[in-house]
């Protein structure tokens, strides 16, 4: 879940309101967010640099707010305020505009060989906005939040914003080979090749993350302008020269990516949340698309979609009964502009460009129900009649002709530790390890674990297969065979399954196993099939364990009688 | 060998016997210690009439060790005698060999050798006889053979004095078939220690689950399969309706597995309905406009929640015509590539709650998750919209914590997703809700543990295990652990 940090000062300025830290956390509670945490800037240095670091820090107050991941139009101030003062009906959701430019069209061309390496690319432009520090910061950190979760830290999207008055269209979307780009990037004082550029930002914190995108590539992504500036090298980084600064007044931005819907959506985004500071408010200039196959697009889409919703749906599906008048007032609330309409049932709402979350009936039923407050939904029992069954497992039982000890075990491929790098197959170290863990208890100890075990298997769909085993172990002076014994033959009598070779009978008969003593270790049969084995422990397993007392142990698999 | 084994073999000796047998002579034929067949006798001597076993106790001649030494090399006087070559040894050498001091005075009062004091180099010992006959060696040999009745009583006090021979009584038991005898005996039950049966302790773990699984129960829920860690990331995700780019998919958030790589099978059919349904929409959605790859669906993984296994089971009973109402259940192992931590681990339990029936609305939810956590003594509840990518509506669960004085999450839960169910073949108007939440967090606020790994895992605190108390859900929880809950 995304967190976004907002100055609290600015917030209530903004939200035209004050409010106590317990009251915006029930606001927050009430719409779906939650304040996370409450801080400032010299509590996150100190906490994390210590005391030191953070003197001259600020120390306004931040409040940290969890956003939901499907929620991109919240992930800023400008949006959180918006989506908040819609809420409370203290303003009307704004209307969205592009417009064609009084001059000319910005262009931007993709050329076809950006085909094998990241194919899309819209741009847009934001006309005679006026940024503050504050706006600037936030217009920077939106681009950052949006990086991080919807564009898949830049590998489905990467956004370049740049100051429009340096540059001059039309602009050419290529990919290139890397010796054969070379400019000045941000924040650098001279020109690289972007090979070079590669290996400088391999010690990057920041930028290291994204180099893999395109680093074994051929070709790399770069846009031009007409006299051969770089604009950037997309999903790295940009060019030094289109920098934007809180003077900026046109900004052109343009988003390049592998998905093309979510590019649209992050540009759509970004356009809604600071098209507020442009002298023409929510007005956003339209760049033109060029695509290898000479259509033209115009973006951003801004597209504004009409949804039908039966008032009754709505009503049966949150468990309310409001008029129709009602809900569309609730969904209004919720950014969705909404109006009865037809036959007096139905409700026409309208999906804003800022929420592509919607994308079936049911997130509109949602939202009317978080509008009308959840706590306030009547509590009912449905009327589901049914009768409890535990699980048997039976078909284990059946499946078990297959030779355990002929399968193997399953490996992880992205393991995160040693002990995590294959799922277990026995049970038995980790009892081992218990013990080790827990030498101090006085002895005996007698432990047991029931507990699934996995198999490959390539008779089942996904190539491997849990068995239910039941471990235990005995540890102490003397290895303790007979109570190792004794208990087999306990549980064998509470499975009601009788000593004896009959069919349908247990025995143990006289086996080796590379993890017992030679001449202690038994197998089991049980009801005509091998079950397991029970034995003591051969000493070199248990000192591998760090452990100095003998061991006896029982492993079975109790999937044949369940 | 063990004591039941010996025991057996006791049994079947004694059977082919007549009248009985000695526990000393049988542990010479077997080649055990004597000790073990001791133990044996009393081991079935406990059980009642099976055995007769009278106490006999015999004396015996044994060699000491400097004895057995002897018998086995020669007595030291000899060993003495042996090393003089005729040209006789100088007195000093002779006593640093290791029998030289005890062996010289013997020797010289067996009048075997003579010491020449007048010898140019200092005394010098020399032969005097050309030959003699080792009777200590003899005699002792005789005693190890079994044989000391043929010594003299004095014979064998002197040489009980020189500590090489031994009396020992010996304790045999005489065995004879008891009134109940039998060799096929129900042994096994009798080392059954009463301790085994009565003292276990189980894991918190397991108590607290056990008490979850009744409350299902008793709801009138019904336990789901879910005997399958490893998963398809179809079944994981994309039955679901979780996207492909979805950052859950990420390396980083879930294991995926080397070997078997890829799920072999899948319902191809309803593979191609989950396919159009992301890529393109239908049943009403968008989509998520993106190129769905079959590939990416097969990747195999550890599963990450058991919602899979919910998945499948909902995709069973839309398969069965007509549709019945359903309330399922589950409580079993997920697996997560988290940061570990106090309150994380890799591993964790899952419990997830499931109603399929027509016409359930958000309130049904509601009352359902009012009525399963009544039942877990937990009253005061309030429900935050929340986002999952498999329900919506979706909501938190939250409960006032009385320790904490703040309310805290309890649990996630949701309306299954129309996209999710509809691809599946469940009629339209029927509406599945869930709720999930971990097993191991009731756990350690029930039983105030702060740190994951004393619960879970091999460094599972025993004493913990030992000390902690019955489950009883709805009873006052034990004062809370500080650290917010995760």
């Amino acid at each position: 879940m995304p967190t976004v940090s907002v100055k609290r000062d600015l917030l209530f300025q903004a939200l035209g309101r004050t409010y106590t830290d317990e009251e915006f956390d029930e606001l927050c509670f009430e719409f779906g967010l939650e304040l996370d945490e409450i801080t400032s800037e010299k509590e996150i240095i100190s906490k994390e640099q210590g005391n030191v670091k953070a003197a001259g820090a600020s120390d306004v107050v931040l409040y940290k707010i969890d956003v939901p991941a499907n929620r991109y139009d919240l992930l800023c101030l400008e949006g959180l305020v918006r989506g908040l003062q819609v809420f409370k009906e203290r303003i009307k959701a704004p209307v969205y505009k592009r417009v064609m430019p009084d001059g000319k069209i910005q262009k931007l061309i993709i050329t076809e060989e950006t085909a094998k390496i990241r194919p899309f690319a819209v741009a847009a432009v934001l006309r005679n906005i006026k940024f503050t520090k504050d706006r600037y910061d936030s217009f920077i950190e939106l681009q950052e939040k949006l990086h991080q979760n919807i564009c898949r830290k830049r590998a489905l999207v990467a956004i370049g914003t740049h100051d429009l008055d340096t540059l001059s269209g039309p602009f050419t979307y290529t990919a290139k080979r890397p010796s054969d780009i070379k400019f000045k990037p941000l924040n650098k004082t001279k020109e690289y090749t972007a090979c070079e550029l590669m290996n400088i930002y391999k010690t990057d914190n920041h930028l290291k993350h994204y180099l893999h995108i395109i680093e074994n590539k051929p070709l790399y992504p770069v846009i031009y302008d007409s006299n051969g500036v770089v604009l950037s090298m997309p999903p790295i980084i940009n060019g030094d020269h289109s920098r934007i600064t809180v003077n900026t007044r046109n900004i052109f931005i343009e988003c390049t990516g592998t998905d093309f819907t979510k590019a649209k959506i992050v540009l759509d985004i970004i356009v809604t949340m600071f098209s507020e500071y442009c002298e023409n408010q929510f007005t956003v200039e339209a760049a033109e698309v060029v695509f290898p196959n000479g259509k033209s697009h115009t973006f951003p889409e801004l597209a504004y979609r009409k949804e039908m919703v039966r008032a009754d749906l709505i009503n049966k599906k949150v468990g309310i009964r409001e008029t129709p008048e009602n809900l569309a007032k609730l969904l209004t609330r919720m950014y969705l502009k909404s109006e009865v309409i037809g036959d007096g049932n139905q409700i026409e709402i309208e999906i804003p460009p800022t929420r592509a979350d919607i994308i079936h009936a049911c997130d509109i039923v949602e939202d009317a129900a978080i509008a009308y407050g959840y706590n306030n939904i009547q509590m009912t029992l449905p009327k589901t009649y049914t009768i409890a069954n535990q699980c048997s497992q039976e078909d284990i039982a059946d499946k078990l002709g297959v030779d355990i000890s002929a399968t193997k075990a399953v490996h992880i491929s992205n393991p995160k530790t040693a002990e995590f790098q294959v799922a277990r197959t026995t049970l038995l170290p980790g009892l081992l390890k218990t013990i080790a863990a827990n030498r101090k208890m006085p002895l005996p100890l007698k432990l047991f674990e029931i507990s699934d075990i996995v198999i490959k298997d390539s008779n089942t769909d996904v190539g491997a297969k849990n068995y239910r085993h039941l471990c235990a172990v005995y540890y102490n002076k003397n290895p303790g065979f007979e109570i190792i014994h004794g208990l087999l033959d306990r549980i064998m009598q509470l499975l009601d399954v009788p000593p004896g070779e009959d069919k349908g009978g247990y025995v143990i008969k006289a086996s080796e196993g590379p993890a017992f003593f030679p001449g202690r270790c038994a197998e089991i049969f049980a009801r005509g099939q091998s079950v397991g084995k029970l034995g003591v422990l051969h000493p070199d397993v248990i000192t591998k364990f760090e452990l100095t007392m003998p061991c006896s142990s029982l492993e079975i698999n109790v999937g044949p009688f369940l | 060998m063990a004591d039941g084994q010996v025991a057996e073999l006791l049994l079947r000796r004694l059977e082919a016997s007549d009248g009985g047998l000695d526990s000393a002579e049988l542990a010479a034929e077997l080649g055990m210690e004597h000790q073990a067949v001791v133990g044996a006798v009393k081991s079935l001597q406990a059980l009642g009439e099976v055995i007769e076993a009278e106490l006999r106790s015999t004396k015996h001649w044994e060699l000491t060790a400097e004895g057995e030494e002897i018998a086995r090399e020669g007595s030291h006087e000899a060993r003495v005698f042996r090393s003089i070559p005729p040209e006789g040894l100088a007195q000093s050498e002779l006593m640093r060999l290791p029998s030289g001091k005890v062996g010289f005075s013997k020797a010289m009062s067996n009048k075997w050798i003579r010491v020449d004091k007048s010898a140019a180099d200092g005394p010098r010992v020399f032969r005097v006889v050309d030959s003699m006959e080792d009777e200590v060696q003899r005699r002792l040999q005789l005693v190890r053979g079994g044989q000391a009745e043929k010594l003299g009583e004095k014979e064998r006090s002197e040489l009980r004095k020189r500590k090489l021979l031994a009396e020992v009584t010996l304790k045999t038991y005489w065995v004879s078939k008891g009134s109940a005898f039998s060799t096929s005996i129900s042994k096994q039950e009798t080392e059954l220690s009463p301790e085994m049966i009565s003292s276990g302790h189980l894991h918190p773990l397991l108590k607290v689950r056990s008490q979850f699984r009744q409350i299902f129960l008793e709801m009138g829920f019904t336990e789901m399969p879910t005997d399958n860690f490893i998963e398809s990331s179809f079944w994981n995700f994309d039955a679901l309706f979780q996207p492909q780019q979805h950052p859950a998919r990420d390396q980083h958030d879930t294991f995926f597995l080397r070997d078997p790589a890829e799920a072999l099978q899948l319902p191809m059919d309803y593979v191609q309905r989950v396919k159009r349904t992301h890529s393109q929409g239908g049943y009403g959605s968008q989509g998520y406009k993106y190129n769905w790859k079959l590939d990416e669906a097969r990747k195999n993984l550890l599963r990450t929640h058991t919602t899979s296994a919910s998945a499948r089971a909902l995709y069973r009973l839309a398969q069965k015509k007509p549709f019945t109402p359903v309330k399922y259940f589950s409580i079993d192992r997920v697996f997560r590539n988290e940061t570990l931590d106090a309150t994380h681990l890799a591993e964790f339990h899952q419990i997830e709650g499931v109603v399929a029936d027509h016409g359930l609305t958000l309130g049904h939810l509601m009352g359902v998750l009012r009525e399963f956590f009544t039942k877990l003594g937990i009253t005061q509840l309030r429900f935050k919209p929340a986002y999952n990518p498999y329900t919506e509506p979706s909501m938190e669960v939250f409960s006032y914590h009385q320790g904490l004085k703040k309310w805290v999450e309890v649990g996630n839960s949701g309306v299954f997703r129309p996209e999710m169910l509809l691809p599946m073949g469940l009629p339209e108007n029927v509406s599945v809700i869930a709720w999930g939440l971990s097993l191991e967090r009731p756990t350690m606020i029930k039983y105030g543990i702060n740190n994951i790994r004393e619960l879970v895992g091999h460094k599972v605190n025993l004493q913990m295990v030992y000390d902690s108390p019955l489950c009883r859900l709805d009873a006052e929880p034990r004062p809370p652990p500080t650290q917010e809950a995760a």
